[in-house]
């Protein structure tokens, strides 16, 4: 059993939900990253997804691209993430995620990265701008136990079936249209929607985008067995620079609400 | 009309969005199929193109140019006197027509030089849709004429302060506003860029330049051209002029990226020269951009080949041969800029100038009884802001 599927099991015996928290590797620094990744186990994290800095973050909201401004600022690449997984790796069993734009992996090369992210001890890939009609680049190189997390959101529709048939992971619901950090609230029909990815798919069910709050949290979590909290975190780091005590707080504020 | 597109163009193309966006991109692939195959709705499209664009647009024998170069004999197709000045218009007005058709009432639209915001906010007037132009604050500053008439057009127009602060960050702000609002609006892209069907559909809407530069100068000369040239940001211009004449051998074809300061200085738009395959807005494509796969701001002292990307059919075009990219720096423009005011009395738009530039360098290498027909794609009085501050002195 795989490490995603290890914590999914776990939380779902003791009747819980499993907290992804993400950050943006190399926001303040790599260093601070290194730190935040414990805080935020400490506060409770289940799985932590770590963001991949890009010049053109299509997907995502002003806070998580300033985030991505600020880490390409201090000269993070992928190369010093994937060291930096790699020292982390040594000290907790805590799955790691990355979520990098396709552009990402084709500087760095497809193959290689599969290969760095077997040895460094990634747990899983998000590729926001690389739907299902486009994976079939990529699919070669996957690696054992390094699956490609599927998105699927609430105009996927007729679309999920056939997304969903063979993911692995998890699948990552949008609880909302738009960028991350959305304020505009979330689908109006996002339970009906997070009912529909039920019962086309056996795998657990993460929802992300816009949740910020405990009352987020707690309107969401009875549909899904995860909730990823994105830019309200790296809204925190960004307030305090970075103060792990800080962020430790506001994940275990979510994770017991 | 071969659709059923596969979406590619050799290696390059495709549809690399957020899954959010992937219904939408597949409905607006059936209606256009549906659109460019329904005898009703072409008709409506020429109708607005003769009535209201003013088409065809006319194809000029530049004597003077001519005269003055020694050479080939030079012609102009006169997208500059289409209505609000530049081709943009020709692939709005299909665009909206579609819009129309699918039922949405709001429209969103990115712009450089602001031709195509202009172009989209004209339409919108004319249609009665609500419009928001996304234009990067820089572009703003350099094309506030076409600020001021988007204005009045009716559009809001959205100042974009996020990265280059210029068309490749507007486009951005753009694709996420689609995002955010897909289920009840539509994206005019203003380029043979973007995800499929967008570069198809802008080609196949901008394809009339070069459908009537064919039959008027057949009219004219008797016979085709021996060199088309047209400048290429992400290149809908140069698509449209191009695509009727690619099975045609005789016939040289050659995009002119902007060389900016110079294409070793790192400071231009050249992305065919200079890019590499990558994925930005939605395709894949020639991109410029650092070995971490970052993308690199591009320069140009025209706004509309301020674009670190080109057209995914382009960079396919590139690789097989069929077209020649060249660039023209922002000196060589300017000059042309010049040359066409003062020769011809025509006040080309600075993007247009490239083209300009590099016909006027190739006619005289070319025999006297040869046709060079270059692609003036709009007008520079937008422009003339720009010019008056980089030939100050000089005039």
């Amino acid at each position: 059993m795989s490490r995603i599927e290890k914590v999914f099991e776990t939380k779902r015996k003791s009747g819980e939900k499993v907290l992804i928290a993400y950050l943006m590797a190399g926001h303040p620094t790599l260093e601070a990253s290194e730190e935040l990744v414990y805080a935020l186990e400490r506060g409770g994290a289940g799985i932590i997804e770590l963001g991949v800095p890009f010049s053109d973050p299509l997907a995502d909201g002003p806070v998580i691209q300033a985030a991505a401004v600020c880490a390409l600022e201090n000269g993070t690449t992928l190369r010093k993430i994937f060291d930096m997984v790699s020292r982390i790796r040594q000290k907790t069993q805590v799955p790691l995620v990355l979520m990098a734009y396709y552009n990402s992996l084709l500087g760095y090369g497809v193959e290689a990265f599969f290969d760095a992210c077997k040895i460094a001890g990634i747990d899983g890939v998000i590729i926001p701008d690389l739907p299902y009609e486009e994976q079939q680049e990529v699919t070669p190189y996957l690696v054992e136990n390094i699956p490609l997390i599927p998105l699927a959101a609430p105009t996927s529709g007729s679309r999920l079936q056939k997304i969903l048939a063979h993911a692995r992971g998890f699948v990552y619901c949008i609880s909302s249209l738009g960028v991350t950090g959305t304020q505009d609230g979330f689908h109006r029909e996002v339970e009906g929607f997070l009912s529909q990815v039920r019962a086309v798919s056996d795998l657990p069910l993460a929802v992300g985008f816009g949740i910020a709050s405990s009352q987020d949290v707690r309107r969401l979590a009875p549909y899904v067995d995860g909730i990823i909290v994105g830019s309200a975190i790296v809204r925190k780091i960004e307030e305090t620079g970075g103060n792990p005590q800080a962020v430790e707080a506001l994940v275990k504020e979510l994770s017991d609400s | 009309m071969h659709m059923k597109h596969s979406g590619k163009f050799g290696q390059f193309g495709g549809q690399y969005v957020p899954e959010t966006l992937m219904q939408a991109l597949q409905d607006l692939e059936h209606a256009l199929e549906a659109c460019l195959a329904d005898a009703a709705f072409m008709t409506e499209y020429n109708r607005l193109l003769n009535r209201y664009v003013g088409r065809p647009s006319l194809l000029y024998h530049a004597e003077q140019l001519t005269k003055k170069l020694g050479g080939a004999r030079i012609y102009l197709k006169r997208e500059d006197l289409n209505h609000t000045g530049a081709h943009k218009i020709n692939n709005v007005m299909g665009q909206l027509l579609l819009a129309r058709h699918m039922g949405k009432r709001r429209v969103i639209a990115e712009t450089g030089a602001g031709q195509h915001g202009v172009a989209t906010a004209t339409g919108a007037a004319l249609f009665g849709m609500e419009c928001t132009v996304f234009m990067g604050e820089e572009d703003i500053e350099r094309q506030k004429l076409n600020v001021f008439r988007m204005k009045l057009l009716g559009a809001r127009v959205e100042p974009v302060r996020s990265g280059t602060r210029t068309l490749k960050d507007a486009t951005n702000e753009a694709i996420r506003e689609w995002v955010r609002c897909v289920e009840d609006t539509y994206y005019v892209i203003g380029s043979v860029v973007g995800p499929h069907p967008y570069p198809l559909m802008v080609r196949e809407f901008q394809k009339v330049i070069g459908e009537e530069t064919r039959s008027q100068l057949l009219a004219a000369e008797g016979r085709l051209p021996d060199l088309l040239v047209a400048c290429v940001g992400g290149g809908s211009n140069a698509m449209g002029f191009f695509h009727p004449f690619l099975e045609d051998g005789s016939v040289r074809l050659v995009g002119v990226e902007a060389g900016g300061c110079g294409i070793g200085t790192g400071r231009h738009g050249a992305a065919v020269a200079k890019g590499k395959a990558g994925v930005l807005h939605g395709m894949k494509t020639l991109l410029l951009q650092d070995e971490e796969g970052q993308i690199l701001p591009a320069h140009s002292v025209s706004a509309g080949l301020d674009y670190p990307g080109v057209g995914p059919e382009h960079a396919h075009l590139s690789e097989t041969g069929r077209v020649r990219y060249e660039s023209v720096t922002n000196a060589e423009a300017l000059n042309a800029f010049r040359l066409l005011a003062e020769t011809e009395g025509i006040i080309p738009a600075l993007e247009s100038a490239h083209a300009v530039a590099y016909g006027a360098k190739a006619a005289p290498l070319m025999d006297r009884d040869t046709i060079i027909v270059v692609n003036l794609s709009g007008r520079g009085d937008k422009d003339v802001h720009t010019a008056a501050g980089l030939l100050e002195g000089e005039l």
